[in-house]
């Protein structure tokens, strides 16, 4: 008898042991960090981790209306880089971040941004035809346009994201097609090839364990 | 007697060659479908969608039989030149630009053609190689 108890008690704690594990589960950090010496409230010396973050941004959205980083404050979003004459890779990307955008409508802590690298054509209100064809209908999705080099410095600097004028490929240019998750405080937390389907997938199973972070 | 044998042999032998030349053209279509799949993946596969579902109001579904059949004469050349008009599919309109493909063989055309022609819910059979060509000849 004491070993029937004995032995549940053990497959108990293993369980709870194990399950703890789990819960643990934080998302990872990109980009440059280094560390600081902070002084905590008690007055107290220690040493921080600082990791790299997005700097303020202002850019016309599709809307034609100014719209900066305030808009995002606060909130899990996802950014991504493309250009709405593209015709290989955004497609496929945006049509996998649709499927994000269908999942997390209604949730008020997450949004989306979407630069266009094609600083010629897609004026705002090609940016608005793009976006209500795609079925993007609400704030919750943003498509900005700004400058060819704040977009382009912003893309490589700050989100690490590849893009580029290049008159030999078909479109006009060349771009990689990730989506970067970027938390509450505007670090880069995720970066998801946007054109494969799995790592879509990941992406959506990420943002909830992003969000919850927040929620201790 | 021997007339029925020859007879016979003759009947069989043209029998035989229908029945081959049947056979000739499905494994054409085997072909140009397999073929096809690989061009369209490549090609279209971003716009159009795997299944062929199209994208919002951006690129429209290749799942609207009538229209293929009305256009059929019409499709080698809009896969080949890409189109700017605007097109009614499945009673919605469409007038993004699609963009032409001048790298494709007049093969590969006939191929990815067939292919859409017979998937995502369509039937309309094989067409030949020399057919799509005089097609593209002929484009507006």
């Amino acid at each position: 008898m004491n070993k029937i108890i004995s032995s549940i008690a053990i497959g108990m704690l293993s369980v709870t042991i194990l399950s703890s594990c789990q819960q643990e589960k934080k998302l990872p950090f990109y980009g440059e960090r280094y560390a600081e010496t902070i002084k905590d409230a008690a007055g107290v010396e220690k040493i921080d981790t600082v990791y790299q973050t997005i700097p303020n941004w202002a850019f016309l959205n599709q809307d034609s209306v100014l719209t900066t980083n305030k808009a995002t404050d606060g909130k899990v979003y996802v950014a991504d880089f493309f250009f709405t004459s593209c015709s290989t890779i955004c497609p496929t990307m945006h049509r996998n971040l649709m499927t994000v955008y269908n999942d997390f409508k209604t949730n008020p802590d997450v949004m989306f941004v979407s630069h266009t690298i094609d600083f010629k054509y897609d004026k705002p209100s090609v940016l608005k035809k793009y976006a209500q064809k795609l079925g993007v209908d609400n704030a919750k999705w943003q498509f900005l346009y700004g400058s060819k080099d704040s977009v382009y410095t912003l893309a490589e600097k700050n989100y690490l994201v590849a893009v580029g004028e290049d008159s030999t490929a078909k479109d006009g240019y060349i771009h990689q097609g990730y989506l970067v998750l970027i938390d509450k405080d505007r670090r880069i937390r995720g970066a998801y090839d946007g054109t494969k389907e799995d790592q879509v997938e990941q992406l959506k199973k990420d943002i909830p364990v992003l969000l919850a972070e927040y929620k201790k | 007697m021997r007339k029925y044998i020859i007879y016979s042999i003759f009947l069989f032998s043209v029998v035989a060659v229908i029945i081959s030349c049947q056979n000739q053209e499905t494994i054409d279509l085997q072909n140009y479908m397999s073929n096809g799949k690989d061009i369209y993946k490549a090609k279209c596969q971003n716009c159009h969608g795997e299944n062929g579902e199209g994208l919002g109001q951006l690129a429209p579904p290749l799942t609207d039989s009538v229209f293929l059949k009305t256009n059929k004469e019409n499709l080698a050349c809009i896969i080949k030149n890409g189109t700017n008009e605007k097109i009614t599919i499945h009673g919605k309109d469409y007038q993004e630009k699609m963009p032409g493909f001048p790298e494709l063989a007049d093969i590969d055309v006939a191929q990815v053609m067939v292919y859409v022609t017979n998937s995502f819910g369509n039937h309309q059979g094989f067409v030949p190689y020399s057919k799509v060509s005089t097609q593209l000849q002929n484009c507006r």
